[in-house]
């Protein structure tokens, strides 16, 4: 991630006053017609037929164990891949060997997979007549159509998240901490625990934070594995469709409602993301100015 | 200790071994089992799947509107991300964080609250009349107009149509050009400039033969970004557009149609030839980042 700061050289001032504002109009426009406006309309629309109505969709059963599904869900699927982030960030940061440009390109492959390649690939092993389906019969064991489903689809897709963030923050951070708290005779657990989680924490959240958006706002892949079933195997996300698809006002105003909840957790997301760059920004000037 | 190599950190073995592990269980193994099952089909069957006229209209479609957004992003992306990074401006922090909205906002919501935006009631579409087939930009791309039969019709609504689409990729990919320009953006040496403009080049020669290739290997490194999500993006996609064989379906769509039949074998063929077009421009990025890097000014 990027720390950005205001260049502030002279070349700056170089742009005559007129240039500068229309350009900042320019990008101030584009940017509120597409994204702010975009933002508001959501909560317009939630809010169209009043707060009653948008209660309701909110408290609605279907809503509330949807809500429980996502939260479970995206629990599951960052803590699985907290661990995997941090155990290959730990192997590529501090040990040389070989393939590891392909291991960092293979970690990025979830990226690039369109979110129903990535429902429809496990539904290929485990639905019914998937490679692992008439096993999965007899053991009695469902995973399409059911949560275990849900939860391997979304970590898939949330895959590469903490990791990434991970690599570069070890990275530049390097072994010296770790390598001293070992030559005193820190037990592994204790250079952890005590010298590497402490310096990558701020990019350790920003990872979780990230991956856990994404894990909550998951669609297409969640679309394809989940089954639908109201009540048991419905995300947020896809409440949002089953309201939206009746196409009556109080339905596309309950569509809304759910809406508002995850744009609501979006924007608490993108504060706490500003929050902790500037955290990162701090953590890495501080390191430097400790070398100088 | 002869031959003993003595590794100060200790974990290699357990943290490699778990990465590969579950990279090989999660990622490699189910995307491995959708080509084996592609290639349970005959190579007859699976070529007349993939070359389908419905599939080969879907990757046109996608192709094109995932190029467009990704233009209109690069153009926009440039700007904003100059703007962010060169100038100072009341709410300039408030734009810098809204920015990343797109990534953080799930594409559902992003899909309804486009369609209901620009739809001919809603607070863009209201003032959109012109697009309308019956408005003028609208019939003369329709088929009674003068583009409509001399080259193609193209449904220039903003809502169900294919500009629909473009318009929805692009909130979706521009977060994608500005993050890769920004920080080229900021490590620019402002000496070169300053030089520039004491041998007498003006403030736009200055930005064409120094600025602009300091940062084209960015600014294209963030337009392939912005164009491959475009590529597999779906939950906003089927929000906006009407998914009309032919005319408004995207390649997803067509997988989960197949799905739907149950011709899983059919759709694992589709997914496959997408996951071979995603690896491409995985590689391109690749190559793109690396390239981008070589010419960092202040490596």
């Amino acid at each position: 991630m990027s720390h950005h700061v205001i260049n502030r050289s002279k070349a700056a001032k170089h742009d005559h006053w007129l240039v500068r504002w229309t350009l900042i109009a320019f990008a101030v426009g584009i940017m509120s017609l597409l994204v702010i406006g975009p933002l508001i309309n959501v909560f317009y629309h939630a809010f169209e037929l009043g707060v009653a109505i948008w209660w309701k969709a909110l408290v609605d059963p279907n809503t509330l164990s949807a809500l429980r599904l996502t939260i479970i869900t995206a629990v599951i699927s960052v803590s699985c891949n907290l661990v995997f982030g941090f155990a290959a960030a730990w192997a590529i940061s501090r040990f040389p060997f070989r393939g590891k440009a392909l291991l960092t390109t293979l970690i990025d492959l979830p990226f690039s997979v369109s979110p129903v390649i990535a429902g429809l690939i496990f539904v290929l092993l485990f639905g019914a007549s998937g490679f692992f389906g008439p096993l999965l019969e007899f053991a009695n064991v469902q995973i399409i159509f059911a949560l275990p489903g849900i939860v391997l689809a979304t970590t898939f897709v949330t895959f590469p998240f903490i990791a990434r963030e991970l690599i570069p923050v070890l990275e530049a951070l390097g072994p010296d901490e770790e390598e001293a708290a070992r030559t005193l005779g820190a037990s592994a657990w204790q250079m952890f625990w005590h010298v590497t989680i402490p310096n990558i924490k701020w990019g350790l959240l920003y990872g979780v934070l990230l991956c856990n958006a994404r894990a909550i706002g998951e669609f297409g892949a969640v679309s394809v594995v989940s089954g639908k079933i109201p009540g048991r195997t419905d995300t947020l996300p896809l409440t949002i469709e089953k309201f939206y698809q009746s196409f009556d006002k109080v339905s596309t105003a309950s569509a809304f409602a759910v809406a508002t909840l995850l744009t609501g957790l979006a924007l608490i997301t993108l504060v706490f993301k500003t929050y902790l760059e500037t955290k990162t920004h701090q953590s890495t000037q501080r390191e430097s100015v400790m070398d100088a | 200790m002869a031959g003993r190599v003595q590794k100060a950190l200790p974990g290699f073995r357990l943290s490699l071994g778990f990465s590969l592990t579950y990279l090989f269980v999660l990622v490699l193994f189910p995307l491995g089992a959708c080509i084996v099952k592609a290639a349970s089909l005959t190579p007859e069957a699976f070529w007349n799947t993939v070359s389908a006229p419905q599939a080969v209209a879907a990757y046109k479609l996608s192709f094109t509107v995932s190029f467009i957004a990704g233009l209109g992003n690069a153009a926009i992306g440039l700007v904003t991300a100059w703007v962010l990074v060169r100038y100072d401006f009341p709410g300039r922090r408030i734009l810098d964080t809204f920015v990343d909205l797109p990534l953080a906002l799930p594409t559902a919501v992003a899909g309804i609250t486009f369609y209901t935006l620009f739809v001919p009631d809603g607070w863009y579409g209201r003032h959109l009349g012109f697009l309308e087939p019956e408005g003028f930009v609208g019939h003369w791309f329709g088929p009674e107009g003068w583009f409509g039969t001399k080259i193609m019709t193209i449904d220039t609504r903003p809502y169900d149509g294919p500009l629909a689409i473009v318009l929805v990729l692009m909130f979706v990919g521009l977060p994608f050009v500005i993050r890769a320009l920004q920080p080229v953006l900021e490590e620019l040496d402002a000496e070169q400039e300053e030089a520039a403009s004491i041998l007498g080049a003006s403030r736009w020669q200055t930005f064409r033969y120094v600025i602009l290739p300091a940062i084209t290997p960015a600014w294209l490194t963030g337009f392939a970004l912005a164009y491959a999500r475009g590529l597999g993006e779906y939950g906003s996609v089927i929000f906006v557009a009407s998914n009309i064989p032919f005319k408004t379906q995207i390649p997803p769509t067509l997988i989960v149609v197949k799905l739907e039949e149950f011709e899983y074998a059919e759709a694992a063929a589709i997914a496959s030839v997408l996951l071979g077009f995603s690896f491409l421009t995985l590689i391109a990025i690749n190559l793109l980042e690396r390239w981008s890097r070589r010419f960092d000014p202040a490596g």
